[in-house]
């Protein structure tokens, strides 16, 4: 609990504040990829990026496509094609011309704020820089959370390697114990949790199963231990959306709060 | 010169029961009655008993297409893909061959030459996995002892992508 405790010491008066966010994750963020193991000279995956309610349909909203980075499995950066942006989701494709394992990556980086002014409860959204600006001088009651979010999936030509896995020691991320494109529903998986590059412990991690249309789909909730590690027994094979988010850390902006989140899809093949 | 001619023979005769012996494979592909038939890619290795790929023996695929583009459906054989394609280098010698048509199907793999080569002593299974485009996936086992004392046979047989395979071992 280190970092929702050092969180909680400087957050009692952002309480109201904390809302905010939780109630907007309600829906959940998705990158999903055709296929995530592949083998031949010159695959391409087409990925779905969307946001809603219920995995994987595309009912809510697209994910905008700016904010999505390839890493090449030699750490370059790689590049989306064809992408494109309708009402529910958005869609583009990655040609995996390296052999090995490719992560794609939707971050985000942000502040909001809620404060009083002339009675009136305001709202405010943006990035850390504009803070400065964004809040009148006479407002009260000012509460800042920065925000930092990570929606990520992995696809992998050939045997699985890791230099695209490598942490960049911001925000929340995952650290493969197990690797994200070498899952079967026989084997357990565990993966590690790491906020700005540190054990993130005590954090509950929400496994859904994609598929829930049409009978109720595998739901299961794991917390990482002392060492951010988490392990997951897959009910069956298939597409899997995994979340945490966390609470504290440091924050980049003079009192503010932190939260952080990350999100990822997994295939898990049958045996 | 008669004391190294011996010793050659000599050591010959050690390594022969090995090198010598044969693991043979028979195997039906089925036919099927479908709309639409492709032939099955079809991988067959030698794993241990807890499932670790030692050898892969023989890959059947579409080794002709242009741009080698005949590889993009060898992940749908997923076992033998994780344990051991993925790690592979295709098209291998004396190991990928283009596909089968249904029938039987018999190949004789020798002890001491490639693809099988110096297979340490043990127990194992050979394996057949097979994959079909529009079709479905079927993984067969059959036990076998290497290097064989005597001839010995163990077979499985398969519901649905594969018929009847037999595994016969000779010394």
């Amino acid at each position: 609990m280190t970092f929702a405790r050092r969180g909680a010491l400087a957050a009692v008066s952002v309480i109201a504040a904390l809302a905010i966010p939780a109630a907007a994750s309600a829906h959940r963020q998705w990158l999903l990829p055709s296929a995530t193991v592949l083998s031949g000279a010159d695959p391409w995956i087409s990925v779905d990026a969307a946001v809603s309610n219920d995995l994987f349909y595309f009912d809510h909203v697209a994910m905008r496509t700016d904010g999505i980075a390839v890493i090449n499995p030699d750490g370059s950066k790689g590049e989306i094609k064809n992408p494109a942006t309708g009402k529910y989701r958005s869609t583009f494709d990655v040609q995996l011309s390296q052999p090995g394992t490719y992560k794609i990556v939707n971050t985000g980086e942000g502040a909001s704020a809620s404060y009083k002014l002339g009675g009136e409860t305001k709202r405010w959204r943006g990035s850390a820089a504009e803070l400065a600006t964004a809040i009148p001088k006479e407002a009260t009651e000012v509460k800042i959370m920065e925000n930092a979010r990570r929606v990520e999936t992995f696809a992998t030509r050939g045997a699985p390697t890791k230099e695209a896995l490598k942490l960049t020691g911001r925000g929340l991320e995952l650290e493969p114990v197990t690797h994200p494109n070498d899952l079967v529903a026989s084997e357990p998986a565990t993966f590690k949790l790491v906020l700005d590059g540190k054990p993130a412990a005590n954090v509950e991690v929400e496994v859904v199963q994609g598929g829930g249309r049409y009978s109720k789909a595998a739901e299961l909730k794991v917390k990482t231990d002392a060492t951010g590690a988490f392990t997951v027994n897959w009910p069956s094979a298939g597409m899997y959306w995994l979340e945490a988010g966390v609470r504290g850390g440091t924050s980049s902006i003079p009192n503010a709060e932190r939260s952080a989140s990350y999100v990822m899809t997994l295939e898990v093949l049958p045996d | 010169m008669r004391l190294p001619i011996y010793t050659a023979a000599f050591t010959g005769l050690m390594a022969s029961p090995a090198l010598a012996a044969d693991l043979e494979l028979n195997l039906e592909i089925p036919r099927l009655t479908v709309a639409e038939y492709h032939r099955p890619y079809v991988a067959v290795w030698i794993e241990t008993p807890d499932k670790a790929a030692v050898k892969t023996l023989a890959v059947w695929y579409d080794v002709k297409m242009k741009n080698q583009e005949g590889e993009k459906w060898l992940k749908d054989m997923r076992q033998w893909w994780r344990r051991a394609g993925r790690d592979m280098t295709l098209p291998a010698d004396g190991v990928s061959g283009a596909t089968r048509a249904p029938g039987k199907h018999q190949v004789v793999f020798k002890g001491g030459a490639a693809p099988l080569g110096n297979l340490p002593a043990g127990q194992y299974n050979l394996v057949v996995e097979a994959a079909r485009e529009v079709g479905g996936t079927e993984v067969l086992r059959a036990p076998f002892q290497w290097p064989p004392k005597a001839r010995a046979t163990s077979s499985a047989k398969g519901t649905s992508e594969l018929g009847a395979m037999s595994v016969t071992v000779k010394p």
